[in-house]
């Protein structure tokens, strides 16, 4: 008996004398909690996850960017000045001088070409947003040249708009790496891929210290950076997939800044005096896509009643308050082009009376997949209980997030409730997917948003083609307005949401912005006091 | 061995999920989206996948991960180490005290020592363990700041100890960074306790049995008869007795700690295989779910073998 009793205190004793913790994080570093298992790559010409492509813009530099004070409005940054040709077919950059490496190469149009070259030659996820101006590894050593170490000269395969083109400049697969390094760390013809994928060889704010994945990556400052040194010297986000450990790293002042809290843990966190909320809208818009294959969802009459069908307002208020506000177009606000009209209202009367006129007047059943995911599961539930009071009887599929998508992409889905991301920062990325369909046959060569719906239409894919190729910004932006006030009347698309970014970070923390893509989520402003 | 990945491996080409999307992502063009299938394979039929992977395992090759672009054997080799220190604490704090809460239990049957041992079970069976990690940072990390929070070590200890074993208080302790060794414990215990309560409950239930068992036989009258202590005919004889059956019950509930507690290592944000094999499951990163299922097999066996030599060891009949 006296061994147990020993035995218990001496337990008890080692578990007490654990040392209690210093809550508290290093001065000079932010540390943030946030998902980051979505990153497969940190090479700028593979990454295009959230996750990914935030880490390449805060360690890679750009020819050009956008300055998010201003609307989104185009800049240059390695680029200091360009001209366009009056065909609007070549483009001529001259390189701001001095920016060097973090390796201390200087930075010369030379590593333009090569950055641009491996990009469209490994032709990885986000290799298509150069690749469209035509650009293929056979022949972008002819359409990409330096003339000198400072300029650039590079030709495009049809006068698209130069808006379109310099806007895709700023996507991080347009990054510019340091051919010398990469090129040293190159194997079996792999462009520095492999080596890329956990390191970093960027003139940007900060260069990867350390990466392991799923686990955490850590950035130290380039105090020698072109815009001048970050305002902390290193950045370490660690991942933590729990959102309500998040909340307590948090609140406990282990970390600077979380950014995946739930709606719940944010209202929560509000009443903490030493947290703090920022926000920013992200490019992300919900929707639901009909199957146009559905006899009934083909229906234009069926389409317009469904749209009367959504609560937006209550479902806002109740499911996705501060995390998603409501979008009913296409382009989430920030583009070019961008509308803010709102034409559609929870009107059960108004739906009824369309759905009689297309012969359904007790309504129809119909399927919908669904991620198991919140929000996405409430927000079904939400819609399935205002279809049902015009009669429409909606069975929800449950399913994880990869399923519900094999099948959204083989097209036999009914209707399908997902989120739609931009590719870069130019309306066309939006615009294309959701309004073009060039060929609506099972092996089509593209296939959009629009193609997935099966939802054929040939005039409107032709005005859509056209917007790009338009060269006066003015006149493209009231293209794209007039095409997405014809979409919310049309399409199979019942666009509800537009997602707002929010992180909550401990008072003392400034300069911390959400950007419009995951590419200007900029950490070299954030001060700590 | 060879059962476990055929079944691994069709179970995962037969599930509804196209593993070329966990690649190339939903927005990925068409030419990129078919590069990315040839270099997996996808478009050789069935039998041919998998006698390629076979051969590549008997290489020591376990493929690529796609999630996280490394091979799956330098993935293992750093998110393994991480699982096996929880586990190994959570086994250590689980048989330290359930082995004489269970000896209390069954001295003292139906007593109150009895009922308390078997509140403590009951608790560890039936409360499901993300809240009781949730709870347990809330009191101990939030509100009494005992010990650290959610991750292996405090970032100001970052990076200042070298992996070596992996396993970071034997490493921490090896480079002689105590400071770094006490919050990288002060990180382990409460996760290990988490996990060591569930293994409590089971030591304890079992080993209240099998002393109950031991304590009604004849040498233990004999033992007493002779007039030797209480203490003596208990835990000298009769534990001894009923240690041949618990090794193989601790075995089993260590075993079961290695495979990685998936909730567990998601609330304490503890980067070890569980949440690796799941996380790579739900992207269908193929490669590293068969990898690690095999991780697992060789685990189980490696240790229910141990178990069979240790059960030699301590039990002379055997010998």
């Amino acid at each position: 008996m006296r061994h147990v009793a020993k035995l218990v205190a001496a337990s008890a004793f080692a578990a007490l004398m654990t040392a209690p913790v210093l809550a508290q994080t290093p001065k000079d570093a932010i540390v943030m909690a946030k998902q980051i298992d979505d990153i497969i790559s940190l090479d700028p010409a593979e990454a295009f996850e959230f996750s990914g492509v935030e880490v390449g813009a805060n360690v890679y530099d750009k020819l050009m960017g956008v300055d998010l004070k201003n609307n989104n409005a185009l800049v240059g940054e390695l680029a200091q000045s360009w001209t366009v040709s009056p065909d609007n077919l070549t483009y001529t950059f001259k390189l701001r001088p001095g920016v060097k490496f973090h390796s201390g190469n200087a930075l010369t149009a030379a590593d333009v070409v090569y950055s641009f070259q491996r990009a469209v030659t490994l032709n990885k996820s986000p290799g298509f947003i150069l690749a469209q101006f035509g650009f293929s590894k056979d022949n972008v050593l002819e359409k990409v040249k330096a003339t000198d170490d400072a300029t650039l000269v590079v030709t495009v395969s049809k006068p698209f708009a130069p808006t379109f083109f310099l806007n895709c400049l700023t996507s991080g697969v347009a990054s510019i790496v340091d051919s010398k390094l990469v090129k040293a760390n190159e194997k079996d013809g792999d462009f520095g891929n492999a080596w890329l994928k956990l390191n970093s060889a960027g003139s940007g704010a900060y260069k990867v210290r350390a990466y392991r994945p799923n686990e955490q990556y850590a950035l130290d400052a380039n105090e020698a950076w072109y815009k001048g040194a970050p305002k902390n010297k290193r950045v370490i986000v660690r991942h933590v997939a729990e959102p309500a450990s998040q909340r307590l790293l948090l609140e406990k002042g282990d970390v600077d800044i979380a950014r995946n809290l739930s709606k719940d843990q944010l209202a929560a966190v509000k009443s903490n005096a030493n947290v703090e909320i920022v926000q920013g809208d992200k490019g992300y818009i919900l929707y639901l896509g009909l199957n146009q294959k559905n006899p009934n969802l083909a229906k234009p009459e069926v389409r317009e009643a469904l749209k009367y069908l959504v609560d937006y307002d209550s479902i806002e208020r109740n499911i996705v308050e501060g995390t998603y506000k409501g979008h009913e177009s296409f382009l989430p606000k920030g583009f070019l082009g961008a509308i803010t009209d709102k034409p559609y209202k929870f009107d059960p009367a108004k739906a009824k009376e369309l759905l009689a006129k297309a012969g359904l007047p007790n309504g129809f059943t119909v399927t919908m997949d669904t991620r198991s995911v919140n929000p996405i599961t409430d927000i079904a539930q939400a819609v399935q209980s205002t279809w049902a009071q015009a009669g429409i009887k909606l069975e929800l599929i449950p399913g994880d997030g990869k399923q519900t998508l094999t099948k959204y992409r083989a097209r036999t889905h009914d209707i399908y409730i997902g989120q739609w991301g931009p590719d870069y920062l130019d309306p066309h990325t939006n615009a294309e997917t959701f309004a073009i369909n060039e060929d609506n046959g099972e092996e089509a060569k593209s296939k959009t948003l629009a193609w997935r719906n099966a939802w054929d239409i040939p005039a409107m894919t032709k005005v859509t083609q056209a917007a790009v190729l338009e060269s006066s910004a003015e006149k493209r932006k009231a293209e794209y307005e007039g095409l997405q006030r014809e979409h919310q009347k049309v399409s199979p698309f019942v666009i509800m949401f537009q997602q707002v970014e929010v992180s909550a970070d401990r008072k003392g923390i400034s300069g911390w912005a959400i950007g419009p893509s995951s590419d200007t989520n900029f950490y070299a402003p954030i001060v700590k006091n | 061995m060879f059962g476990l990945l055929l079944v691994t491996f069709l179970i995962a080409r037969v599930i509804p999920i196209d593993p070329v999307l966990a690649v190339v992502g939903d927005n990925a063009r068409p030419d990129v989206y078919e590069k990315a299938r040839l270099d997996l394979g996808l478009d050789k039929p069935l039998w041919q996948q998998f006698v390629i992977y076979i051969g590549k395992v008997f290489t020591g090759n376990l493929g690529t991960s796609v999630l996280t672009a490394q091979a799956v054997t330098e993935d293992i080799k750093r998110v393994f180490p991480a699982t096996l220190e929880l586990a190994t604490l959570g086994t250590m704090i689980g048989v330290s005290l359930g082995i004489p809460l269970g000896v209390l239990a069954a001295v003292y049957q139906g007593r109150w020592p009895d009922q308390v041992a078997r509140v403590i079970g009951l608790f560890g069976y039936s409360i499901p363990v993300f809240w009781l990690g949730l709870m347990g940072l809330l009191l101990f990390y939030a509100k009494l700041g005992w010990v650290g929070g959610p991750g292996r070590i405090g970032v100001a200890w970052q990076d200042f100890v070298t992996p070596v074993t992996g396993v970071l208080l034997i490493d921490a302790a090896m480079q002689g960074e105590w400071e770094a060794f006490w919050d990288g414990f002060s990180h382990l215990i409460l996760p290990s306790a988490v996990l060591g309560l569930y293994s409590l409950a089971y030591v304890s239930r079992m080993t209240r049995s099998f002393m109950i068992t031991e304590l009604q036989q004849q040498y233990v009258i004999a033992a007493r008869v002779k007039g030797m202590s209480e203490a003596r005919v208990i835990w000298r004889h009769a534990l001894r007795n009923a240690f041949v059956p618990l090794v193989t019950v601790i075995a089993l509930s260590y075993a079961h700690l290695l495979e990685g507690s998936v909730l567990t290592e998601t609330i304490f944000a503890w980067p070890g295989l569980g949440r690796y094999i799941t996380n790579a499951l739900l992207n269908a990163d193929m490669n590293a779910v068969l990898g690690g299922t095999l991780v697992i097999g060789a685990v189980f066996i490696g240790v229910n073998l141990f178990s069979d030599i240790l059960g030699r060891l301590v039990d002379p009949r055997t010998r």
